[in-house]
């Protein structure tokens, strides 16, 4: 079957647009603008609408607008941007409105720069904005995944009325490789509860306040009672030589590809190393890592941040296992070297 | 001319469910102005006859539960938003009837921005722009319409201009932009004045179904408990004070608007078949499949921008996966850019490949000097190193690896075209590593260069490259 070479950035806004999206609101940021790009020739071209937004806070209201209306609806982003739709991000939770967020993490705080960072973790995946809520968070880690994610984004949305993240960063954005595109159109269904500006739908109201303590309390708790469903049904992760991982790395997007190269060097060397890549960080593989905590001696999250996503994995092995930080910020990437003598360095240390 | 209905609008609710089970009165305060445009605007619905069409969007403040009045689709949103919200909705369904109702907090405070521009995009949406120059729902605060001198409890003291400013006249801000088509300032202070507003509010709608474009109504509209008043005062106050600073009257009026607010460029139905062909879903590469790699190739191509660096890599990269390899190609990006060269690490190989980074190549191909001074270091020992010499004149300091020197500018320039110099190279780089074959390069090709002129340069570039490494090479 045909593969073509394709930014992430760009497998993104095919994979959305296979997935039934029919409208993308958004203002340029890099280092996501090529999904802005993309959106701007492809869309249209596809009888779907694009339109730049004056602002982030525009999009994210277009996104509620658009969702309300039964769209299937998109933007693409990067910390600032975030930031800015937070408020937006909370007011879809509470009305429980389907749509695709995409975060291409960039350094911060504040302007940072383009470099790439995985620093956006805590913001997104611990639900962006006030309130008690989340939203799906997915994490690609190459051009490919970052098609398949947005493929299957607005299904899973509308699964559970719920915002999709794509958790991407930089280099996962930038990078060019070879994507096979689906070949199943998907089609945005008819919804019940959306307004399309007819008799039928008349009655329909999205809102998110509730004057009686006891609604509100009550949303609260469905909310949290659906966020739970979502561990027990679509959280996903890969493996990588877990069988016999007497170390493990945790690491997504960027740092997970390094941490494979790593793993690759440091088994002809003959230590024992796996990995989990969470694939979905909301849900995340709490349960399986917990499981792999009474077989490793040693974890070892590896993140683009002052240290955010070690915190879920601490929480879910309970101190079971120990857990170290490889970390990095500001941009810095690690070499695959780097990771390779400091694990070696731990390994050698622990035999002696 | 008018009929004057003594009974409840259809697109009223018969009881408001917000004020209490059963309840007939609103939840409005006594002398109100929102509960009599609640009526015009419900009227001017049933009258047009867009019950089932209008979708509400309730706004933050008294009207945020403008859903309990209005029986019709609603959405309630975020401060100031709602234009937005409109403008979006708008854009799923051409023919719904769209009306933002907005107070001053909400329209000419927090939300300045998103109404400004959805006025610019003359959205086919009508807005009512409620003004009572305060806020009311928080317990009476300044509003940006709030007047120069009027109290307020965060101007106690009255508004003074050298510290919060004059009140903005948002009206005559709409009425500035070129897109919309019906800009009016009408008052509540009187019943005359009810009835002109009456009018403002049908002609906006009106307009709407029409598909003519923005429609904007600001409404100076009493609020006697704020203003701490009697209804009656607070009617004589909104005359003699307010429309001083706010004239009434209309400030625009088009019969057509300067475009089609349904020009979207939106084709009709694009089908399947043809979305599939413009995502290139069913496209076939070329594909051989007959390299077997040595070992895995960590490239790095490098030079000024402009040399063509980014596209030789994509070339590479695109030939790779017409041999069945896997690839990445990753641009020099952030900390791994240095020299002020451009670069692009190509990976290729049989297996999965991890990091797509490119620190230490097996082949480097540099097209200039401060590349190769950049980048020689990295080379891993026993790689090889493509030096264009033409203008990277010196050889090379390690004795680890193997050069060729290509003089591939000047090559270039011989054939016609000095961007061809990459095309070269990587010729000579496919000939030595053995990582992608001559017919796929030719193959591969024509895909990324559809002008013919340059295909043909390409085609000899590649030509020129073969000619020189089997003069240089065997």
């Amino acid at each position: 079957m045909g593969q073509h070479l394709m930014k992430g950035n760009e497998a993104l806004v095919h994979g959305a647009l296979l997935g039934g999206a029919t409208h993308y609101f958004g203002y340029p940021i890099t280092p996501a603008s090529e999904i802005a790009h993309a959106a701007a020739e492809l869309f249209p071209r596809c009888g779907r609408h694009f339109l730049q937004a004056e602002c982030e806070v525009s999009s994210i209201n277009m996104l509620y607008g658009a969702a309300a209306a039964g769209a299937r609806v998109m933007t693409g982003s990067s910390g600032p941007g975030l930031s800015l739709m937070a408020e937006g991000l909370s007011y879809l939770s509470g009305a429980e409105l389907p749509s695709l967020v995409v975060d291409v993490q960039r350094a911060g705080p504040g302007l940072g720069y383009i470099w790439p960072e995985q620093a956006d973790y805590n913001f997104i995946v611990h639900g962006a904005g006030h309130g008690s809520h989340n939203g799906i968070v997915l994490a690609p880690n190459s051009a490919q995944e970052m098609c398949d994610c947005a493929y299957q984004a607005f299904e899973l949305a509308e699964r559970y009325r719920a915002t999709v993240f794509i958790l991407a960063d930089a280099y996962i954005g930038q990078v060019m490789e070879p994507v096979e595109l689906p070949h199943h159109l998907l089609v945005n269904p008819h919804k019940e509860w959306a307004l399309y500006g007819d008799a039928a739908s008349r009655g329909n109201l999205h809102t998110s306040i509730y004057l009686k303590l006891e609604e509100l309390e009550g949303h609260n708790r469905h909310l949290q009672e659906k966020y739970r469903r979502m561990e027990e049904e679509i959280v996903d992760y890969e493996e990588v030589a877990t069988e016999d991982a007497e170390y493990l790395f945790v690491a997504y997007g960027i740092t997970s590809r390094i941490c494979h190269s790593a793993l690759r060097e440091l088994r002809g060397r003959g230590v024992r190393v796996g990995m989990l890549r969470p694939k979905t960080l909301f849900p995340f593989p709490s349960r399986r890592l917990a499981a792999l905590a009474g077989q490793v001696k040693l974890m070892v999250a590896a993140e683009l941040s002052a240290g955010q996503m070690v915190r879920d994995v601490r929480l879910a092995v309970d101190g079971k296992v120990e857990v170290e930080l490889y970390n990095w910020m500001g941009g810095r990437i690690p070499t695959t070297d780097e990771i390779v003598e400091r694990l070696a360095k731990t390994a050698a240390g622990r035999k002696a | 001319m008018h009929t004057i209905k003594h009974h409840k609008a259809d697109s009223l609710y018969p009881t408001f469910e917000r004020k209490a089970p059963g309840a007939e009165v609103s939840h409005y305060c006594p002398g109100c102005g929102h509960g009599t445009v609640h009526n015009l605007i419900a009227e001017a619905i049933d009258d047009l006859g867009i019950q089932d069409r209008t979708i509400f969007c309730s706004p933050v403040g008294c009207s945020v539960f403008a859903y309990y009045y209005f029986d019709v689709g609603n959405i309630q949103c975020a401060h100031g938003r709602a234009p937005a919200v409109a403008s979006a909705m708008r854009r799923v369904h051409d023919d719904a009837i769209i009306i933002s109702y907005q107070g001053d907090g909400d329209l000419a405070g927090i939300g300045m921005s998103q109404i400004v521009h959805a006025a610019n995009r003359g959205e086919n949406l009508t807005i009512f722009f409620i003004n009572n120059a305060i806020y009311g729902m928080t317990g009476g605060q300044m509003a940006p319409t709030t007047i120069v001198g009027q109290k307020t409890v965060t101007t106690p003291g009255g508004r003074h201009a050298a510290n919060e400013g004059f009140p903005i006249g948002v009206a005559e801000i709409i009425a500035s932009l070129h897109a919309p088509v019906f800009v009016e300032r009408v008052s509540l202070a009187n019943a005359t004045k009810v009835m002109k507003a009456r009018m403002a509010i049908r002609k906006a709608l009106r307009n709407q179904v029409e598909k003519k474009g923005f429609s904007f109504v600001e409404i100076l509209s009493p609020c006697p408990v704020n203003w701490k008043m009697t209804p009656v005062e607070a009617r004589r106050w909104l005359e003699n004070s307010l429309e001083p600073v706010f004239p009434v009257g209309n400030l625009r009026d088009l019969a057509k608007g300067p475009f089609d607010p349904l020009d979207r460029k939106k084709p009709a139905r694009v089908s399947e078949r043809r979305i599939f062909e413009i995502l290139g879903v069913n496209e076939e590469e070329p594909h051989s499949g007959t390299v077997r790699l040595k070992e895995e190739q960590n490239v790095k191509i490098a030079g000024f921008g402009g040399q063509g660096v980014l596209s030789a890599g994509v070339l590479l990269a695109n030939c790779a996966i017409a041999e069945g390899l896997n690839t990445t190609w990753l641009p020099s990006y952030g900390a791994e850019m240095r020299g002020g060269t451009a670069n692009a690490g190509i990976n290729i190989s049989h297996e999965t490949i991890g990091s797509p980074i490119v620190t230490n190549p097996n082949a480097l191909i540099v097209m200039n000097l401060p590349s190769l001074d950049a980048f020689e270091d990295t080379v891993r020992p026993g790689g090889a190193i493509y030096v264009n010499s033409s203008l990277a004149k010196r050889p090379i300091r390690r004795a680890d690896i193997t050069p060729y020197y290509v003089p591939a500018s000047d090559m270039a320039v011989d054939l016609g075209a000095i961007q061809c110099a990459g095309v070269i190279l990587l010729t000579v780089y496919a000939l030595v590593s053995g990582a992608i074959t001559i017919e796929t390069l030719q193959k591969v090709i024509p895909l990324s260069i559809k002008r013919k002129n340059l295909l043909d340069l390409n085609l000899r570039a590649i030509e020129a490259g073969i000619a020189w490494h089997r003069e240089n090479c065997r």
